[in-house]
C-alpha cells in the first residue's frame, strides 16, 4: 500500500513535515472503502509537533471519515497510523484516546443529561486509575481521585471558558456546548486535538475566540491540532500547513498561501471553468 | 430555559428542603420499626410480614436490574436466569442435594452439625453469610458470560438474546438431573420437583438456625440489611468513575468510546453487577421460600421485575425500591381484590392466573402517562422530555441519527 506514489500534484518539496518523519502523527495510504463507495483514498497525513493543521475539503470530501480513521471509530481499510512511535491502525477508541489522541464531532455529542463537569470528567475516565472494588469500598485513593477529577474538570472548563459549570450539557447555549466538547476532549490529556467543524454555527467573535483557543493549547499545552474547518478565514488564519481533501483524494497540501493559489483546489470548491 | 422546566424544579424544591440524610434516617427506622409497627396495628400481621420478606427480596432483584437497564441502559429480559443461578448455589451449598459428599457425614462450614436425633446431616451445608457472596461472585461470573455475546446488540436484538438467556437457565437447570452440561452423571437439580428443603439461616457464631416461617421478624432484619448493603454500594457505585461511564454508554456509546470509555468492560461490569444482586437475592429467597424449584424462574418473573424498574422510576435508586414494593405488594393483596370482577362480566377466570397481563397493561400505561416513572431520576426525565423542554433552536440539525454509521467496535 505505501508503494503507491504520492500523488503527482504534491510535489515533494510542499511536504515540508515529511523530511525528517518524525510527526506527532503520520498516517500513511489510509483509505476507507464502503461498498463500492471509496470514501478515502490512500491519504498519506501527517501532524508535526505542536503543529496547527487542517483538512479541508467541499463536502463530502471524506474529511470526517478521514478522522473517523484516526480516532478508531472506523477501521481504515487500508493504511496505516503511526502515532507517536507506536502503531494505532485500527485500533478501538478508548485505545486510542488512552494512547493521546482526542476529538470532538461535528455533530456536537455531548451526554446531554450530564453536567458540563460531569461531561468533563467522562472525558478523563482514561486517565482515572480507581478499580471497582476502589469504588464500592470507596479507599482513601478513590477518594483524592474524585476530588482531583472535580477540580481538573472545573480547571479544564475555566480554560475553555465555559462559566456555568454545573449546567446540563443539553441546556447549555449551542457555542457553550461547542466549548464543553472541546474541554471534555481536553479532560484526556491528549497529544493531539482532533477538532470537526468546530466554529460550524459560531458567529465571528466566538471563532475569534477559538482560534485564540487553539494559539493557547499550542503555547501553553504544548499540543498539536488537527482541524476541520470550513470557515476559511479560521483555516487561513490558525493553520501551519493545509492539507484539501476532494472525493476521498489529497489534491493538495502547503502553507496557506500555497493552498489558496493552488488551481486544483479552486477547481474543487468552484467547479471548473470547462 | 423554558417554563415547563422551571415548575417541575420548583415543585421539587420544596421537599428537598428537607436533607437528604434526614430522610434516609427516617426511612431506615421505619424499616427497622415495622415489624413491631405491624404487630400494633394488626391482630395477625404475620402475612404482610411474610409479604414483606419477599419484598425485600425483590427490591434487590430491582435494584440490580436498575444498573443493568437504568444506569447502563441494556434492556435485560432475561434477568430471571441470574435469580435462578443464584438460588441453585444454595440448593447446592446449603441442602441434602449431594448426599454422599464426604463419605455421607456431609460438609458443614458454620453450620448446625447435627439433626435433634444426634445424626449428621449429609450434603453441602456452608453458613448461608458466605454462601450470599460466593452467589453473588458465581452469578456476577456468569453475569459477564451471558453479557458478552450481546455487547455488540442494541434495543430489540439485546432484549431478545437475553430473553433467551432467561429461558435457557432454567431449561439447563430442569435438565441437569444427571450431570450439567451432559458432564458427570450428578443430579443437581431434582429436575421439576426442585430441591428442598433449604437451610435455614442461622448467624455464624451460633448453631441455633432461624426458625421461620414460625417466626418471621429475624429474617425480616437479615433481608432488611442485605437491602440497606446493596443500597449502599449501589450508590457509590452511581457517583463513582463506573457510573458516569455507564451513563456516557446509555447516552451516546460512541462518543463515550471515543472519550476512552471501555465500552466491553463498563458494559460487562454493568451485567455482572446487576447479576450479582439477583444472585444475591436468589440465595435469600431461596432460603425463605424453602425450595428452589425451575417453575419459579419463568420469563414472567424478568417482566415482573423489569416492571418494577420501569413503573418505580428507571435510573433511580429510590424509585426502583418504590416501584419494587408497590408492585409486589399489588401482586400479593391488590389482584385478589379484583378477582371478582371478571364474573361480574360473565367471565369465567381467576384475574390472578392473568397478573402478568396485568403488568404488561401498567407498562403501557406508564409508557404512555409517565414514561419516566413515579419517582423518576432527573437523568431520565430530561432524557425522557426533551422535546418539551428543549425550545431552543440551537439544537436542530444536531440529531442526525449518525450513530448508526459508526462502526463501535467491541473486540
Amino acid at each position: 500500500m505505501s508503494e503507491q506514489p504520492p500523488p503527482a500534484a504534491v510535489p515533494e518539496a510542499e511536504q515540508p513535515h515529511r523530511a525528517d518523519g518524525t510527526g506527532v502523527l503520520d498516517a500513511r495510504g489510509v483509505s476507507k472503502v464502503f461498498g463500492g463507495l471509496v470514501a478515502v483514498s490512500d491519504v498519506d497525513f501527517i501532524v508535526p509537533e505542536k503543529g496547527i493543521v487542517s483538512l479541508i475539503g467541499p463536502n463530502g470530501a471524506g474529511k470526517t471519515t478521514f478522522f473517523n480513521c484516526l480516532t478508531g471509530l472506523y477501521k481504515p481499510t487500508t493504511g496505516r497510523v503511526m502515532f507517536l512511535g507506536s502503531d494505532l491502525t485500527g485500533k478501538r477508541p478508548d485505545i486510542i484516546t488512552t494512547a493521546g489522541i482526542a476529538r470532538t464531532f461535528q455533530n456536537i455529542k455531548l451526554f446531554r443529561t450530564m453536567t458540563a463537569i460531569e461531561n468533563v470528567q467522562v472525558g478523563m475516565h482514561s486517565r482515572l486509575r480507581s478499580r471497582v472494588t476502589g469504588m464500592l469500598l470507596r479507599t482513601p485513593f478513590n477518594r483524592r481521585e474524585e476530588k482531583e477529577s472535580y477540580r481538573r474538570a472545573r480547571e479544564q472548563l475555566d480554560f475553555v471558558g465555559l462559566r456555568r459549570h454545573g449546567e446540563l450539557a443539553m441546556n447549555l447555549p449551542y457555542g457553550d456546548q461547542r466549548r464543553l466538547e472541546i474541554a471534555r476532549a481536553l479532560a484526556s490529556e491528549p497529544k493531539l486535538l482532533l477538532l470537526d467543524e468546530p466554529t460550524a454555527g459560531m458567529n465571528a467573535q466566538e471563532s475569534e475566540e477559538l482560534r485564540r483557543l487553539m494559539e493557547r493549547l499550542r503555547t501553553e499545552r504544548g499540543m498539536s491540532v488537527l482541524l476541520i474547518e470550513h470557515d476559511m478565514k479560521v483555516v487561513m488564519n490558525v493553520s501551519d500547513h493545509i492539507t484539501v481533501l476532494d472525493h476521498g483524494e489529497k489534491i493538495a497540501e502547503g502553507s496557506p498561501k500555497e493552498v489558496r493559489e493552488n488551481p486544483r483546489v479552486v477547481e474543487a470548491y468552484l467547479g471548473s471553468q470547462a | 430555559m423554558s417554563t415547563a422546566a422551571a415548575t417541575w424544579r420548583s415543585s421539587t424544591a420544596s421537599l428537598r428542603r428537607v436533607p437528604d440524610w434526614a430522610w434516609a434516617v427516617f426511612f431506615v427506622a421505619l424499616a427497622i420499626l415495622y415489624p413491631y409497627i405491624l404487630d400494633q396495628l394488626m391482630t395477625a400481621p404475620d402475612d404482610l410480614l411474610d409479604a414483606s420478606i419477599q419484598t425485600l427480596g425483590y427490591i434487590i432483584m430491582a435494584l440490580g436490574l436498575n444498573i443493568v437497564v437504568g444506569f447502563a441502559g441494556l434492556l435485560d429480559l432475561g434477568y430471571v436466569a441470574f435469580y435462578a443461578i443464584g438460588a441453585f448455589v444454595i440448593g447446592w451449598l446449603g441442602s441434602q442435594q449431594f448426599p454422599n459428599v464426604n463419605g455421607g457425614k456431609g460438609i458443614h462450614i458454620l453450620t448446625p452439625v447435627e439433626s435433634a436425633f444426634g445424626r449428621a446431616f449429609p450434603g453441602i451445608h456452608i453458613n448461608y453469610f458466605i454462601v450470599i457472596f460466593i452467589a453473588a461472585i458465581f452469578t456476577a461470573f456468569w453475569g459477564a458470560i451471558l453479557g458478552a455475546p450481546t455487547l455488540r446488540l442494541r434495543g430489540d436484538y439485546l432484549a431478545i438474546v437475553t430473553l433467551a438467556f432467561g429461558e435457557i437457565v432454567p431449561r439447563v437447570f430442569e435438565n441437569a438431573t444427571s450431570g450439567i452440561f451432559g458432564i458427570g452423571s450428578t443430579d443437581f437439580s431434582n429436575g421439576r420437583q426442585g430441591i428442598t428443603p433449604i437451610d435455614k439461616i442461622n448467624f455464624p457464631w451460633t448453631d441455633k438456625a432461624f426458625n421461620y416461617p414460625l417466626e418471621l421478624k429475624p429474617v425480616y432484619y437479615v433481608g432488611l440489611g442485605m437491602v440497606l448493603f446493596v443500597i449502599f454500594f449501589n450508590r457509590r457505585l452511581r457517583d463513582s468513575r463506573l457510573g458516569r461511564a455507564w451513563i456516557a454508554v446509555r447516552e451516546d456509546e460512541v462518543a463515550a468510546a471515543a472519550m476512552g470509555v471501555n465500552l466491553v468492560r463498563t458494559k460487562l461490569w454493568a451485567y455482572a453487577i446487576g447479576a450479582a444482586l439477583g444472585g444475591f437475592s436468589g440465595v435469600f429467597l431461596a432460603t425463605y421460600n424453602n425450595t428452589v424449584n425451575v417453575d419459579q424462574f419463568e420469563f414472567g418473573f424478568s417482566v415482573f421485575i423489569l416492571a418494577m424498574v420501569i413503573i418505580g422510576g428507571m435510573g433511580n435508586i429510590w424509585g426502583v425500591i418504590l416501584g419494587a414494593i408497590a408492585l409486589s405488594i399489588f401482586n400479593r393483596y391488590g389482584l385478589k381484590q379484583l378477582n371478582g370482577v371478571p364474573d361480574t362480566v360473565g367471565l369465567d377466570f381467576d384475574v390472578t392466573s392473568i397478573n402478568f397481563g396485568i403488568f404488561g397493561f401498567f407498562l403501557l400505561a406508564m409508557m404512555v402517562l409517565r414514561p419516566e416513572g413515579f419517582l423518576p431520576s432527573s437523568r431520565r426525565r430530561l432524557e425522557l422530555h426533551e422535546v418539551e423542554f428543549d425550545e431552543s433552536p440551537d439544537h436542530l440539525g444536531t440529531e442526525t441519527g449518525d450513530a448508526q454509521l459508526y462502526e463501535v467496535r467491541h473486540e
